[in-house]
């Protein structure tokens, strides 16, 4: 009677390594909850900087969400159907931001579109256009570390769609751009949306490529991250704050999302 | 339908080389005609209608609808329309907007498109289903929105893989007479591709059997079961088929081991075939000897309905021979038993090779 059968129970070896890991992802979280100044949390939120930092965070992180999906689902389309020589080392490259440190992605973005980098200073005396230290950089700062997220995800979804939904829609008289618009991306919706979402969350995120390309303006390219980071070294309290509106934006965005990231994360 | 056509209907030749696998089929229909295509798994029967319907590349040939060369024409610009073995349906799209998507793609307006559609599931008997998912639909239904989804482009030429091998065995029968009753309103070339003869009888008015990529055997379902003139299409239709020489009403089988005699007055090289329920088996050698009798070795008795099957084995003349369980029973058949068996000249069938 007192004994469960053996095979329900988990061992002492896997479960007290499961909860420390547990323990050591949850806690920081709690940490920040408790150090809160809970009594003049109102007040703080409220501060201009606070909502700039919070509007331009969403803003920017919503935009290079958008250019992650208008470039990145036709790179993921292509990666995944054409075949091409090299197939394999731009899969490779697409994936680099991902493991460079976002600092480095951030340099080489200003030797390329800087002021004087090897486009940025064609951009700027050809149209007058300059991306350092504007809002436009932060997008595209963010693009550049977030846009891997969306096209592994993407790519995985359309190598395990079925090809033959494809070809029944050519039968039907489906040119490749209808059969791509009317049955191809239907069927990876999930799949791009979870990429949507995983970009999102690190376009969010990101710090270290944004502060070295774009720098750390407050209401033109100061976002959340970079806020919390200033913060720190004025006014330990405002940068509780600010990481508490961060935790809560995300949490609030994965739980609307999870199931659906669950169920189709590859 | 009349033997001559001109160019109207679908004439083609259809080559397709692959690893390991090597196809080269003549394959012509005529408007309003279904022809069959029938054949064992990896014949290539598939591979064909991929081919017509250009969803794989050909090594050579040419495909003629209506006496338009399809062959250079990607598959969305080739006016066919296909059923797929397991439909397809697409997923999110509700049946209506399923049948819709050929005439939406052919550029028809979206009311237009749906107008026609809705006609189209009408025709199926399933207008209740419109606003349906696939997968609410039964292996029927959606069968039968996968016929509509074909037939609403409007094909020259329809093409159907398996269409009723995804279905349960009730259904299967209910389903084969409405697509006969459709196909029969189709005025275009129709091409079926099926491993089950019954399909292929009942639905094709012609039917062209193919093994290992090749053309053996075509003719009307009637003239097929009748005459078989391969092994598999022998089994198929449930005869003993036998290759050999006639001379005098007497077939030599093999290199002389055995003759049957015959009620046919051919010579030459022929076939012969006769009925499993056509051999008469005894334990001891009968009296009164009909002509045709042979001593074989009972290789394996099997049930089928409420018949015995008795496979007899007597290289190079192996045989099977269908009795009633009381046969069985009173002749102590088992695998192993010799008996004598004995066919009448009178039901053996003889046609040349």
């Amino acid at each position: 009677m007192r004994e469960r059968s053996g095979a329900g129970r988990p061992p002492w070896i896997l479960l007290l390594p499961a909860l420390a890991g547990l323990g050591f992802l949850v806690l920081p979280l709690f940490g920040l909850l408790v150090r809160a100044p809970w009594s003049t949390l109102g007040t703080r939120l409220m501060r201009a900087q606070v909502l700039d930092a919070l509007r331009l965070s969403l803003l920017s992180a919503t935009l290079a969400t958008c250019l992650c999906l208008v470039l990145g689902v036709p790179l993921a389309w292509t990666l995944a159907r054409v075949r091409f020589p090299g197939v394999r080392l731009v899969r490779a490259l697409v994936t680099v931001p991902l493991v460079l440190p976002p600092v480095v992605g951030g340099v080489a973005l200003l030797l390329v579109l800087g002021r004087r980098g090897l486009v940025g200073g064609w951009l700027d005396s050809a149209f007058g256009i300059t991306f350092p230290f504007t809002t436009a950089g932060v997008v595209l700062a963010e693009t550049f570390v977030a846009m891997p997220f969306l096209v592994i995800s993407v790519e995985g979804a359309l190598r395990a769609a079925d090809l033959r939904y494809e070809e029944a829609a050519a039968t039907l008289g489906a040119g490749r751009w209808t059969v791509f618009r009317r049955v191809t991306l239907p069927l990876v919706a999930p799949g791009v949306a979870a990429g949507a979402v995983l970009c999102w969350a690190r376009a969010l995120g990101e710090f270290g490529a944004t502060i070295t390309f774009a720098g750390n303006f407050p209401g033109r390219t100061q976002t959340m991250p970079l806020a919390v980071y200033l913060a720190l070294e004025t006014d330990p309290q405002a940068a509780i704050v600010l990481s508490l509106v961060l935790l809560a934006v995300s949490v609030v965005v994965l739980a609307a999302l999870r199931d659906r990231w669950v169920n189709t994360s590859t | 339908m009349s033997g001559s056509t001109g160019d109207r209907g679908l004439d083609a030749r259809l080559v397709v080389r692959r690893a390991g696998f090597d196809l080269d089929l003549a394959l012509t229909a005529a408007p309003g005609e279904v022809v069959a295509l029938l054949g064992p798994n990896g014949a290539g029967k598939s591979t064909a209608l991929r081919a017509l319907a250009g969803l794989v590349p050909m090594a050579g040939g040419y495909i003629r609808v209506d006496g338009e060369d399809l062959r250079p024409l990607p598959p969305d610009r080739r006016g066919i329309g296909m059923v797929f073995q397991d439909y397809l349906l697409f997923p999110h799209l509700s049946a209506l907007e399923n049948v819709a998507f050929g005439p939406r793609c052919q550029g028809a307006g979206r009311r237009a498109a749906r107008r026609v559609a809705a006609g189209w599931l009408k025709r199926v008997g399933l207008a209740e289903y419109a606003s349906a998912r696939p997968r609410a639909l039964s292996g029927g239904q959606a069968q039968r929105v996968a016929l509509a989804r074909a037939l609403a482009v409007d094909p020259g030429l329809l093409l159907l893989d398996e269409p009723l091998a995804a279905l349960d065995a009730h259904t299967r029968l209910e389903i084969r007479a409405a697509l006969r009753r459709h196909l029969a309103g189709f005025a275009g070339a129709a091409v079926l591709v099926t491993h089950d003869p019954l399909d292929a009888m009942v639905l094709a008015d012609r039917i062209v059997v193919i093994e290992d990529g090749r053309l053996v055997q075509q003719g009307t379902p009637a003239d097929v079961a009748r005459h078989p003139r391969t092994g598999y299409v022998a089994r198929l239709v449930g005869l003993n088929l036998y290759r050999g020489r006639a001379e005098g009403g007497t077939v030599t089988i093999g290199d002389g081991d055995r003759t049957l005699d015959t009620v046919d007055s051919l010579d030459g090289e022929v076939f012969i075939a006769f009925a499993p329920s056509s051999v008469a088996l005894y334990r001891t050698r009968p009296d009164g000897s009909p002509r045709n009798l042979w001593r074989a070795r009972v290789a394996a008795v099997e049930r089928q309905g409420d018949r015995v099957r008795v496979r007899l084995c007597d290289p190079p003349f192996d045989a099977v021979a269908d009795v009633t369980p009381a046969a069985v029973a009173e002749l102590q058949l088992s695998e192993g038993s010799a008996v004598w068996a004995a066919v009448k000249a009178t039901e053996t069938h003889v046609y040349p090779a």
